[in-house]
């Protein structure tokens, strides 16, 4: 089935403000940033199954910056893993949508995330035992710029290269913002793509809101053979919201309902 | 035969690999030391040397065990249980993954390393994490026994081994049963529970209270966590009073984890042997654990007081 990856990305990004608006609380900014990826492997790329979420032949995805989950959650659901009604309850008690990936509580969550850094190497052992097992899965993992400063990633990087893990595609969501400013100024985490390569990666390097190039980093990705990829998505954070774009204190910080209304609009007309 | 329970564990990792294809093994860099190596000798290709970068290890462990792999990671005690804790915090227990943590040179028995390689603090903060199933095992045949339990008991789990030798106490037809305290021998008048290589030396002690008329009772507490409620309870009911002795810290150790048990269910005075808020020092091992008061003659010293 194919899928109109434009309108798919719009109405998630409606569902992120949504559900970020009914916690109140969460993180829209590198939910916004991260949608196009996200949208492009769940719409276009991944062997996923709903109705058997632990297919075991299915591509996995590992969500490094798990503070993006309103944009995982809203990709599951619009997939059909559990209703689109359940969006709303993210971050309330009972709710199978915790503030950050819960594999044990949310179908279609591979992996339970949200302290940053963990998520590749996680990655790097699904690919692993999908080798051992001789199944053909992808693994993907994104990962948020900021997260780069996390030692353990540059641990799993060199894993990835060392075990030949070309099966493993990760990307970086490259917003330039973190919680206390700018990357420049918090911790310089560039160049990201030279780093990987000199770790032994495939890199590249798109505009992480361009759909096709993201899709065209995708196959060449697969295309790579003996080595990891890593694609470096250079994104802006809060994207598709006016007022949230490029600013840093929308990285934490739920719309109220006046400003959710404005930013539905501004998603509904563009 | 007495050998040490890391020896134990790498016979029983080799088992492991040959009978269950799920199996697969981790090290950072230390395999030769905590003894995954055998298995990686028998099976490369289930085995994963991450070099020395034990978050990645833990991580990467959580990732296998997401695909149904039965993975175990080993390092030393210090670094699998300190370096990683976060990992195992969040990619392990807080993922209800299946993987087996490994420390092995645990405690001050570790030797002439020094404090910076002799955990104290492992079963401490081990036991504090949710889902963590803690088991130290006492002799080699219990290593053994217990490598294999733990490869059939579904959920995350932390195997704490010494690096020295120590004697077997246990027949080779023991039934291990990971969840039921291991009462070793019985007596009236005080309980002694020990774990690893203390237990030897609790034994040991008992048989000389015999000599001067106090008729203790030993109890091998191999796994802390979830801890034998119910024998703890019959023993202290029976004795009214009872010694604890690990090697390590007594803050957050067996020693809490009997208090705990003991102070709501069945109160009676406790006395804990151990370590108490320092780290170790350089030494031959079995020296340090004479230096530290691990031994015999600080047990009965303890039970001398308790039945006066």
């Amino acid at each position: 089935m194919a899928y109109d990856l434009v309108n798919v990305t719009k109405k998630m990004r409606a569902h992120i403000v949504e559900m970020l608006a009914a916690a109140g609380s969460g993180h829209p900014g590198g939910s916004l940033s991260a949608t196009d990826i996200i949208a492009t492997l769940y719409f276009k790329h991944m062997h996923v199954d709903p109705g058997n979420p632990l297919w075991e032949d299915r591509d996995r995805f590992v969500l490094g910056k798990g503070h993006a989950a309103p944009a995982l959650y809203a990709a599951l659901a619009m997939r059909g893993f559990f209703p689109e009604e359940e969006l709303i309850t993210l971050r309330k008690i009972g709710s199978r949508l915790q503030g950050h990936p819960c594999r044990t509580e949310t179908p279609g969550v591979d992996m339970s995330t949200g302290s940053l850094g963990q998520g590749l190497s996680v990655a790097n052992g699904m690919a692993l035992a999908g080798r051992l097992d001789g199944r053909d899965y992808y693994v993907y993992c994104v990962m948020g710029d900021g997260e780069l400063q996390e030692g353990q990633v540059w641990e799993a990087a060199m894993s990835a290269a060392h075990y030949r893990l070309d099966h493993v595609i990760a990307f970086v969501d490259h917003n330039g913002l973190q919680i206390d400013g700018p990357n420049s100024q918090v911790m310089n985490v560039e160049p990201i793509d030279e780093k990987f390569r000199a770790f032994g990666w495939n890199a590249m390097r798109i505009d992480g809101h361009d759909l096709d190039a993201i899709d065209a980093a995708i196959i060449a990705a697969k295309a790579t053979e003996g080595k990891p990829t890593v694609i470096v998505c250079e994104t802006v954070k809060g994207k598709g919201v006016s007022f949230m774009e490029n600013v840093v204190d929308w990285h934490g910080v739920a719309p109220n309902a006046e400003q959710a209304k404005r930013a539905l609009a501004e998603l509904a007309a563009n | 035969m007495n050998s040490a329970t890391r020896e134990a564990y790498g016979k029983a990792l080799i088992e492991l690999g040959n009978t269950n294809p799920q199996v697969v093994a981790l090290d950072a860099d230390l395999a030769g030391s905590t003894k995954s190596a055998g298995f990686g000798a028998q099976h490369p290709e289930r085995f994963f040397d991450m070099g020395i970068s034990e978050a990645d290890m833990v991580g990467t462990a959580a990732g296998l065990a997401t695909c149904g792999k039965i993975p175990f990671a080993s390092s030393f005690a210090v670094f699998c249980t300190g370096r990683a804790f976060e990992q195992i915090r969040n990619s392990v227990c807080n993922a209800h993954l299946n993987v087996k943590i490994v420390g092995s040179h645990a405690g001050p028995s570790c030797g002439e390393d020094g404090s910076s390689h002799q955990a104290v603090e492992d079963i401490a903060i081990m036991r504090s994490l949710p889902h963590m199933t803690v088991v130290v095992p006492a002799d080699d045949v219990e290593a053994y026994a217990a490598t294999l339990a733990l490869a059939e008991h579904d959920g995350p789990a932390y195997l704490r081994v010494a690096r020295l030798a120590s004697p077997t106490i246990h027949d080779e037809d023991y039934q291990f049963d990971l969840l039921k305290g291991d009462l070793l021998r019985d007596g009236t008048d005080v309980t002694i529970v020990a774990c690893g290589m203390m237990v030897p030396r609790a034994l040991d002690a008992a048989k000389q209270l015999a000599e001067e008329g106090i008729d203790a009772q030993v109890v091998n507490i191999h796994t802390i966590k979830p801890i034998d409620e119910e024998l703890l309870v019959t023993c202290a009911q029976k004795t009214g009073k009872v010694i604890t002795i690990e090697e390590g810290s007594i803050v957050g150790g067996l020693g809490t984890a009997v208090c705990e048990t003991l102070s709501e269910k069945c109160p009676v005075p406790v006395r804990r042997i151990g370590m108490f808020d320092i780290f170790g020092t350089s030494g031959e091992g079995s020296a340090l654990l004479d230096y530290y008061g691990l031994n015999a003659e600080h047990i009965i010293d303890c039970a001398r007081e308790l039945c006066q």
